[in-house]
């Protein structure tokens, strides 16, 4: 019998604390594999230590990704931070499977460096090891790297740690007027930064494949428009702003296109704009509603949410257009869906007994399984990794994140302090770099 | 022509029920009216204001001060308790041919967003066609749709989403 086990992980920090995402897992795996992080040694001076416990932020990243299950450093025997100073027996007495050390060291003005050992702890050896140059600003960012290679070194899949989200929040003042915001955040919630603020609804926020721009819908001038934002400098463009709806953006896998929803001929039909050239081609023509385009990862294909069939499925149809080919088929209501990474499956969102839910559809074996256990969920959105999709959620009248595991065993859960968050979209993986 | 069957639908209800001033409104006109110059309503009124000596759109006892028109679920379809409300405006459009109104079309939460949008289109569509049917010039509206982006009412529940699905008259 699975057991429901609840572990908190209260991610707060001081800093900005009423914006950042607390996440916590309310469904663990089973079996987690035991792993020690032992925290980090410092080598500089005593009286000022790095402003990050890099130790922490790794043993919390792996505990959320649902598959191991790190070791309380109270329960550890000993603190090695070098090798000549692991004696396994002290780890396996403690049955844990893998050990990560680690010192910081002083490296040049608001400099570090970091050196991690990964072992095996059952054969006594090391299964890899770095050392990695960084700043104070960037520490959190390179301990998100390192548990990627923790991760990927550990289950031979690449880690989702060193990436972000972004995601819209809602907030009412004392008058009712509302506040939306369009923010980034890291994957583990930390470090939140709102990059568009606006009295009027923004949606539909879109990674371009580099991570370094977001395409969204704004309504600001009281009408929806398409804008591309540069992440890292705040500039940005208004790319569509037709008459009706300018929606539902989507980019191509080799970032030059964006698909998108226009109603300017009378209906909701999708568009492929050259993002460089700004010209545009219609992919779609049919009567009914033709929305929420997502591009195959092979850039060939997009599947996209039709009520043509008088309930809205999702279709399929080629990036040179002609037929459409309906590929759900589960219930009377399937929208928004996407891909995952590998091109594989689709994540999108049901209508099961009234209530809205996240299934993946497995396009080969046509398995459809319903992910997630809410009334209201919406928005799913594949990790690079494929291996969680994030999504919304409604508990209590307000809009969270939520995150399930691919396989479904892993379920967490993301609050944010004050308003409503809503339409999380895992980063591409890219090279970090801090935003100004 | 791409329309979707339930606009035609009301719009041939609309014509059936009210052929003496089912005149087609212009297909090509201007649909980018301005919001903002509602202020240009002149203060002679539509028939509906009584002792009203004002600008009849605030006459509390005209229709006029209706502008919110419910939907079913899932359904752009005009109920018929609607219909009243909605001729008096075209009436008032009518009479009043420089007056712009935005028709604001709106879902309720479930479901995914964008699709949400283009059901509010269709019902801020619906309306249209409903206002062009009974004569007013297409120049003098403009929709959007804020699909769930929106809401007035707040609860996750059918009370919430019932005020939320709507179409609303904005002068």
């Amino acid at each position: 019998m699975k057991r429901l086990f609840v572990l908190a992980v209260m991610l707060c920090v001081s800093l900005q604390a009423k914006a950042v995402l607390t996440i916590e897992i309310t469904q663990g795996l089973e079996g987690a594999l035991p792993v020690a992080v032992v925290p980090f040694a410092w080598r500089g001076d005593a009286g000022s230590p790095p402003p990050q416990a890099v130790g922490e932020v790794i043993a919390a990243d792996l505990q959320r990704s649902g598959r191991f299950k790190p070791l309380s450093p109270d329960e550890m025997l000993a603190r090695p931070s070098r090798g000549e100073e692991v004696d396994f027996r002290d780890w396996r007495a403690l049955n844990v499977d893998n050990l990560v050390i680690g010192e910081i060291s002083p490296n040049g003005p608001g400099g570090y460096l970091i050196k991690f050992y990964l072992y095996d702890v059952f054969r006594g050896e090391q299964l890899t090891g770095y050392s990695m140059p960084t700043t104070a600003r960037d520490l959190r960012a390179t301990a998100h790297s390192i548990a990627d290679i923790i991760y990927e070194t550990l289950t031979g899949q690449p880690g989702a740690f060193a990436t972000r989200i972004a995601y819209v929040t809602s907030e009412r003042d004392s008058a009712g007027k509302e506040l939306v915001e369009l923010r980034i955040a890291d994957a583990d919630g930390y470090n939140p930064q709102t990059i568009v603020s606006s009295k009027e609804p923004i949606m539909s926020p879109a990674w371009s494949p580099d991570g370094r721009k977001l395409a969204y819908v704004s309504f600001e001038k009281a009408k929806p428009s398409i804008w591309i934002q540069e992440v890292f400098t705040g500039k940005r463009e208004k790319v569509s702003s037709f008459k009706g709806i300018n929606g539902a953006p989507a980019w191509s896998p080799d970032g030059r296109f964006l698909a998108l929803t226009l109603s300017k001929d009378g209906n909701p039909d999708i568009f492929i704009l050259d993002v460089a050239r700004r010209s545009l081609r219609p992919l779609t023509r049919h009567w009914s509603i033709d929305t929420e385009p997502a591009w195959a990862p092979d850039g060939k294909s997009l599947v996209f949410t039709s009520d043509r069939g008088g309930s809205p499925q999702i279709y399929q149809v080629s990036v040179n257009g002609g037929e459409a080919s309906r590929i759900s088929f589960e219930g009377k209501y399937n929208a928004r869906a996407s891909f995952s990474p590998d091109g594989k499956m689709l994540t999108m969102v049901t209508r099961v007994n009234g209530q809205y839910r996240i299934a993946t559809l497995d396009l080969k074996s046509r398995d459809f399984r319903v992910m997630s256990t809410g009334r209201l969920d919406e928005s799913p959105s594949f990790a690079p990794n494929g291996s969680m999709i994030i999504y919304a959620t409604r508990v209590n009248d307000k809009g969270m994140l939520a995150a399930v595991s691919t396989d479904g065993r892993v379920q967490q859960r993301l609050r944010i302090q004050q308003g409503d968050v809503r339409e999380p979209v895992w980063s591409p993986h890219h090279k970090q770099e801090r935003i100004r | 022509m791409k329309r979707n069957t339930t606009a035609w639908l009301t719009i041939v209800l609309s014509a059936l029920l009210f052929a003496g001033c089912s005149s087609t409104g212009t297909k090509d006109g201007d649909p980018g009216a301005s919001v903002e110059d509602g202020t240009g309503a002149s203060t002679m009124g539509a028939s509906q204001g009584g002792s009203w000596s004002g600008n009849p759109l605030d006459n509390p006892n005209s229709l006029l001060s209706s502008r919110t028109i419910y939907f079913d679920f899932d359904q752009s379809t005009i109920r018929s308790e609607y219909i009243d409300v909605l001729r008096t405006h075209a009436g008032y459009l009518n009479t009043n041919r420089s007056v712009a109104v935005t028709v604001e079309g709106h879902a309720d939460e479930r479901g995914s967003r964008e699709y949400n949008i283009a059901l509010g289109e269709r019902r801020a569509n619906t309306i249209l066609r409903f206002l062009e049917a009974e004569g007013v010039s297409s120049s003098q509206i403009n929709t959007i749709s804020y699909g769930e982006e929106r809401p007035i009412a707040f609860g996750d529940d059918e009370a919430s989403w019932a005020e939320n699905r709507r179409g609303v008259l904005v002068y």
